[in-house]
């Protein structure tokens, strides 16, 4: 199971949290806070699992991270995921997000954090790995934008149709 | 920072005109959010940004309130609270918006709607409620989109209470003809399940049409259900093995469509989960693991592409093998493959390298030997965690000989480590080692000064307390007793001469206890020297005030002499008038007892430790002060759960229904029951105030009655108290005396150094030799099935062999000095078979079956067996012998009653274990049969048993330690339940030591239904009705009736006696009570009635689950029937 997916930039600012359990709010901003401070101390050339602190359960969960660029993307999982088979749906997602957001960069995430939650939605549904295939998680997506933007005309239209009145 | 505001402002402009699409309103939404964060990455500190958002949320609260917000606007603010909520700050107020959105909203304000709840709530957040009719319309929709949408959210979170409304339609989409939807639809029942198993019961059928589903999709997500369900019970899912298998070898050969490969793997993750499964299903059985041999090694052999992944599947593929029942050519490939990842320049293939060789390697020690040049650089390896997973790896592989250098490596790496986790984590490990190996006293002492003064206060409590009682319960002689005892005030002096403010708390406590226990041994240490360091403690200002009481105790066992006294004096003037009254009743005995050194003498004899303290649990020596107070007027005492009821009795009308209740005072009870010395010192310090407060002012000899009980527990720490052994199991080794180190020593230097290769260095391969001293012979699990061929690196003097296993039995064991359960069994029946003057009849296969099995080694006893009564008691089965041997085992208390099947646990080339249980009125006995198979005696050998949900207490008066050759040890538990869950395990590790060879642990689980512990209940009805109001947790279901020609209810309830031990309280008309315990004193309380021909049960009970489990296996009996 994952439990927790974090995204945070080289400062620690929070872009993306995602808890597949439930914290309460200040034990989910202690998780953040604690997992930058493991994670951004550590050097490129070491390895991308962090053995979990103690506030997120101890001895069997882990911390899987990686950095690009300007961003760190972890994944807390439990001992029932394997190491490298999450380092690389990391990569997927990430893979994902570019295509989503044709290079995407830090900003795309802040001003489209609901765009990025329905991404992942599309990846990892309760803590549960649901597709790794990024070519059918962008079909998924794009039948949701498809839809959006055929939702954006109809408002239009329906706004121009009451603005005389 | 600066940097990342210059990019974030000269990116805004341009990221807002890209996406400014036709239609003002979206903009302008945009724009907002930019703004809010533009404002955001503008600010220098925290405090401002707070004033910022809070702006920001009663602006975005104005606005949602407002009738005149669109729903296009709300999904904006939405918006805007997630990210608020993101940064970690409340914005409550918009939750209900967030469901509002969801329903009404059009499909993509829903989205956005279902996006907010999902992150904002929790399954038990009372809003979520106001979802379910939201979920249910979407779940009917005609809209993919929003079915997809509500299968989501339900994944994420749902009231387990609700899951019955929404069930049916859940399932129902396991039809659906897309497969996205049959997919979410598998993943959200594998919720349903993880949260409420037996609501989905009846799907199981289901769960096996998807994993043949036509898409492989919905067949990926459903491994996710077998994963967990094999997990819990891999023996029901033997017969899928063969499916998984033909699975996996397609996706290994292909035959899947090239949309599932990924950087041309096909399907990897599918592998890894399958490979995952196979593990599990082969895992000791034979037969299972050799359908997977093939599609092990085909996997083995595919794997060759050089990326990351394929790394994933290899490193999964190598702990299947090794999991599975071994085959030796795989094991070889396996080994490679290890061999290939801890060489690897890839930190993360390292790493995992390092995790699977600490997987292996007692199965396979030779393994870590071939690679101990590897193990030795990645000690020195610069990230934290390599060296943090080789520590491990060295913690497993841990024996007498190298000890001292591998807790060094720890030590020198807890210095270093800023960690509180590691520390812990590490901290207890090496406690755990020093106790185990220790080679002599010193070095005991000197490791564990470390330990503690690393630990700091972190530590488990449970290191403190095991380490005083192994000080004071000794090991066999006496005089390496007084030695190690000694060394221990010598240092612990030096240490409070020196700079005792550094200390922390946990190690003041543990040096006070010693001083005032052991002090005296040295003839050169005054009292009142040891009283005047002690006093420093008291002085400074970190101390707390736990460690002040611990201090006080200590100089109470002191205080002897003209300068101690006056020194007692002097503390009882400065904490007699102390605010802490903790402090105050020490002080108070302190200063009683320096006066009266006859008391003293008689409160606090010396040497304690040896005499067996008898603790009154029934506190029967209160009887008379009870009497007296009940005589003078007072209430009889009631306890708390019947209080409970006579309030919620008194009042008409209870409006907090779920207040105080059972539970609690059980869980306080379970805190007592397992005591540190803290906890124990507290809760005594205060039951002795108790009692002074109760008489207030009473005469001398009634307060001193109370100090004296204080001080019979708190001497409890260093006797041999039977409930303190029940608690904790494990059993402290004997140290090994320093004669043996010497030896061991030499041998160390006697053994020849590895292949050499040039450009090592010297210390390296010293510190290589030293590391992995006692490795390599003598492996007892030979997993490659032959004798080993290769050259034993590091080959041990034959003599050091017998020198060692000569020690063990020179000394005294335990076996030795207190009889053990099989010596008590024989010395018992030798009585019987004296009372009963005539010899039954003995069934010839019986006694010749025991005499094979318990072999030469009880030849002087057989004729006593032959004859023995119990032995035709349980004569039933003649076709199973081994069983009926174990039997006679049984302890006496228990011979007489049924005992269950004997199910073997575990085994492997030396020792069988199995287990069988007795069921007792107020607890389940546990016995668990050790049998050593082979032909020398099993030494040091330590049973450890734990269970999240039981409480298991040791009942046999000392553990076993050692078990000779084809004979049988019995370890013997009462369990009582802590926690309710369907079914509940006991996991055990056995360790143990064959002459000369390297330890060995074999580890066990064993499962128990929840039925074994259920006990008949009985009361009347007007108990049960009142107990009933009392109770807080409940579920309701609908259960099956059996229907034959009579009355189907009271039918129905006999099967349910019967099957589940129910007491039937009483059956009016088509209603029925029934009542039960759970052992012990947890009770369950049903009301059945027959509703439109089912049962409708509502079930009640004090403890959380209860009530779940009980009705999963009344289901489940009824099903059977």
């Amino acid at each position: 199971m994952i439990k927790a997916i974090l995204i945070f930039n080289n400062h620690g600012k929070p872009r993306l949290s995602k808890f597949y359990e439930h914290y309460t709010e200040d034990t989910e901003q202690q998780i953040i806070r604690e997992t930058f401070h493991l994670v951004s101390k550590r050097d490129e050339n070491v390895c991308n699992f962090l053995e979990g602190g103690m506030l997120i359960g101890g001895s069997d969960y882990k911390l899987i991270y990686r950095h690009y660029a300007t961003l760190y993307f972890v994944f807390c999982v439990d001992s029932s995921e394997s190491e490298l088979g999450i380092l690389d749906l990391i990569q997927v997602f990430v893979e994902t997000l570019d295509k989503c957001f044709e290079n995407v960069c830090e900003l795309d995430l802040i001003f489209h954090v609901d765009k990025v939650h329905n991404i992942l939605a599309e990846m990892v549904m309760g803590g549960m790995v649901l597709e790794t295939n990024m070519n059918e998680i962008i079909t998924q997506v794009d039948a949701q934008n498809k839809m959006e933007k055929s939702e954006v005309n109809q408002d239009l239209t329906y706004s121009l149709f009451y603005l005389p009145v | 920072m600066s940097d990342v505001v210059e990019k974030t402002l000269t990116a805004l402009p341009s990221l807002l005109s890209l996406d400014s699409q036709p239609g003002s309103a979206k903009l302008s939404s945009t724009s907002k959010l930019g703004n809010l964060i533009r404002g955001i990455t503008e600010l220098t500190s925290k405090h401002e940004e707070e004033k910022l958002i809070q702006r920001e949320l009663t602006s975005i609260k104005d606005q949602v309130s407002s009738p005149n917000t669109s729903m296009r606007q709300m999904k904006e603010l939405m918006v805007r609270a997630i990210y608020c909520e993101m940064l970690g700050y409340e914005a409550s107020f918009s939750y209900i918006h967030a469901i509002k959105l969801a329903q009404q909203g059009s499909v993509l304000d829903k989205r956005v709607g279902y996006l907010a709840v999902s992150l904002f709530l929790n399954e038990s957040h009372e809003l979520l409620l106001l979802l379910v009719n939201t979920v249910l319309k979407d779940l009917q929709s005609t809209n993919l989109i929003e079915v997809c949408m509500a299968l989501t959210v339900v994944s994420q979170m749902f009231p387990k209470d609700m899951i019955p409304a929404i069930l049916p339609l859940v399932e129902d989409k396991l039809n659906h003809p897309k497969e996205i939807i049959r997919r979410k639809a598998v993943l959200a029942l594998y919720k349903f399940y993880l949260i409420a198993p037996n609501q989905v019961q009846h799907i199981h059928n289901k769960f096996r049409k998807a994993l043949c589903d036509k898409d492989p999709g919905v067949m990926t997500a459903s491994l996710h259900i077998y994963l967990q369900l094999i997990k819990e019970n891999s023996e029901g899912y033997k017969d899928l093995t063969a499916s998984f298998v033909t699975i996996l070898k397609q996706v290994v050969g292909g035959k899947l469509p090239m949309d599932f490969n990924y950087h041309s793997v096909p399907a990897p993750w599918l592998q890894i989960q399958l490979l995952r499964i196979l593990s599990l299903l082969g895992k000791n059985d034979q037969s299972t693991s050799e359908i997977m041999y093939e599609v092990l090694d085909e996997s083995l052999r595919r794997a060759e592409m050089n990326h990351n992944i394929t790394y994933a599947i290899l490193y999964e593929c190598v702990k299947c093998i090794y999991t599975i029942q071994p085959k030796s050519e795989l094991l070889e490939k396996a080994a490679k493959c290890i061999g290939n990842f801890v060489l690897s320049p890839k930190i993360n293939l390292k790493y995992l390298g390092l995790k699977a060789l600490t997987y292996v390697v007692q199965q396979d020690p030779k393994l870590a030997l071939q690679h101990q040049m590897t193990i030795i650089e990645c000690l020195d390896h610069p990230d934290l965690i390599i060296k943090r997973e080789t520590l491990e790896l060295l913690f497993r592989i841990t024996n007498g000989q190298n000890v001292t250098v591998i807790v060094e490596k720890m030590l020198d790496f807890l210095r270093i480590s800023k960690d509180d986790y590691t520390t812990i984590d590490l901290v207890g490990k090496v406690a755990e080692l020093a106790e185990k190996y220790a080679p002599d006293n010193e070095w005991f002492i000197e490791t564990m000064n470390t330990v503690f003064s690393l630990g700091g206060d972190m530590m488990q409590p449970d290191i403190p307390n095991s380490f005083l009682k192994l000080l004071s319960e000794g090991f066999d002689s006496d005089e390496e007793d007084r030695k190690l005892r000694l060394f221990a005030v010598d240092s612990y002096v030096s240490l409070l001469q020196s700079e005792p403010n550094k200390l922390p708390q946990r190690f003041l406590q543990v040096i006070s206890w010693v001083l005032g226990e052991y002090s005296h041994l040295s003839a050169e240490l005054e009292p009142a020297t040891v009283m005047t360091l002690l006093s420093k403690l008291l002085d400074l200002k970190h101390t707390s005030s736990e460690t002040k009481s611990w201090v006080l105790m200590a100089m109470t066992k002191l205080c002897e002499g003209g300068v101690a006294i006056s020194v007692a004096q002097d503390i009882y003037e400065t904490h007699s008038s102390s605010m802490d009254t903790v402090l105050r009743q020490r002080a108070q005995e302190l200063q009683h007892l320096s006066q009266d050194s006859e008391l003293r003498g008689r409160v606090l004899p010396r040497d304690a430790g040896l005499m067996p303290l008898e603790v009154d649990s029934s506190l029967s020596f209160l009887d008379g002060f009870v009497s007296e107070a009940l005589a003078a007027g007072a209430a009889p005492y009631k306890p708390p759960h019947q209080r409970q009821e006579e309030l919620a009795q008194a009042k008409a009308l209870s409006l907090e229904p779920y207040s105080l209740s059972l539970p609690i005072s059980m869980s306080s009870c379970s805190i007592a029951d397992r005591q540190s010395p803290t906890l124990m010192s507290m809760s005594s310090g205060l039951s002795g105030d108790s009692t002074d407060l109760s008489h207030k002012g009473g005469s001398t000899t009634l307060k001193l009655d109370g100090v004296k009980r204080v001080w019979g527990r708190e001497g409890y720490l260093a006797q041999r108290e039977p409930v303190e052994e029940t608690a904790q199991v494990e059993v402290p080794s004997p140290l090994r005396s320093p004669s043996q180190q010497a030896e061991a020593d030499s041998t160390q230097s006697q053994t020849p150094t590895p292949t050499v290769t040039p450009e090592l260095e010297q210390d390296k391969q010293q510190l290589a030799s030293s590391l992995f001293v006692g490795l390599g012979s003598q492996s007892s699990v030979c997993l490659m099935g032959k004798s080993d061929p290769t050259p034993q690196r590091f080959r041990r003097k034959a003599q050091g062999r017998a020198s060692s296993s000569g020690a063990s039995e020179k000394t005294p064991t335990s076996l030795g000095s207190t009889p053990s359960p099989v010596d008590n069994l024989l010395c018992n029946s030798l009585l019987d078979s004296n009372l009963v003057s005539e010899p039954t009849n003995q069934t010839p296969q019986a006694s010749q079956s025991l005499d094979t099995t318990n072999g030469n080694c009880h030849e002087e006893l057989t004729d006593v067996k032959e004859n023995n009564p119990s032995l035709i008691h349980n004569n039933e089965e003649p076709d199973k012998p081994k069983d009926l041997c174990l039997s006679s085992h049984l302890p006496t208390e228990l011979s007489g009653l049924s005992h269950s099947e004997i199910t073997p646990l575990c085994s492997n080339q030396s020792v069988n274990l199995s287990a069988c249980h007795v069921q007792k009125e107020d607890s389940l006995q546990l016995v668990i049969f050790i049998f050593n198979s082979s032909d020398s005696a099993l030494q040091q050998m330590q049973l450890q048993v734990d269970s999240g949900e039981l409480k298991l207490s040791l009942i046999t008066d000392s553990p076993v330690e050692e078990v000779r050759s084809h004979s049988v040890a019995v370890c013997h538990y009462s369990v009582t339940v802590k926690r309710p869950s369907v079914h509940v395990e006991v996991l055990g590790m056995l360790s143990y030591q064959l002459p000369g060879g390297t330890p060995q642990t074999i580890q066990f689980s064993h499962k128990l239904p929840l039925t074994t512990f259920i006990r008949p209940l009985t009361l009347s009805t007007e108990e049960y009705g009142s107990m009933w109001l009392a109770f807080s947790q409940d579920t309701k279901q609908n259960l099956t009736l059996i229907n034959d020609d009579q009355d189907p209810l009271t039918t129905t309830l006999n099967v349910l006696k019967k099957k589940l031990q129910l007491h039937v309280v009483e059956i009016i008309g088509v209603e029925g009570i029934v009542a039960c315990q759970l052992v012990q004193d947890q009770p369950c309380l049903m009301h059945c009635r027959v509703h439109a021909g089912t049962l409708a049960v509502w079930l009640r009970s004090p403890v959380p689950d209860l009530p779940d489990c009980l009705l999963y296996h009344c289901q489940r009996a009824l099903q059977e029937h």
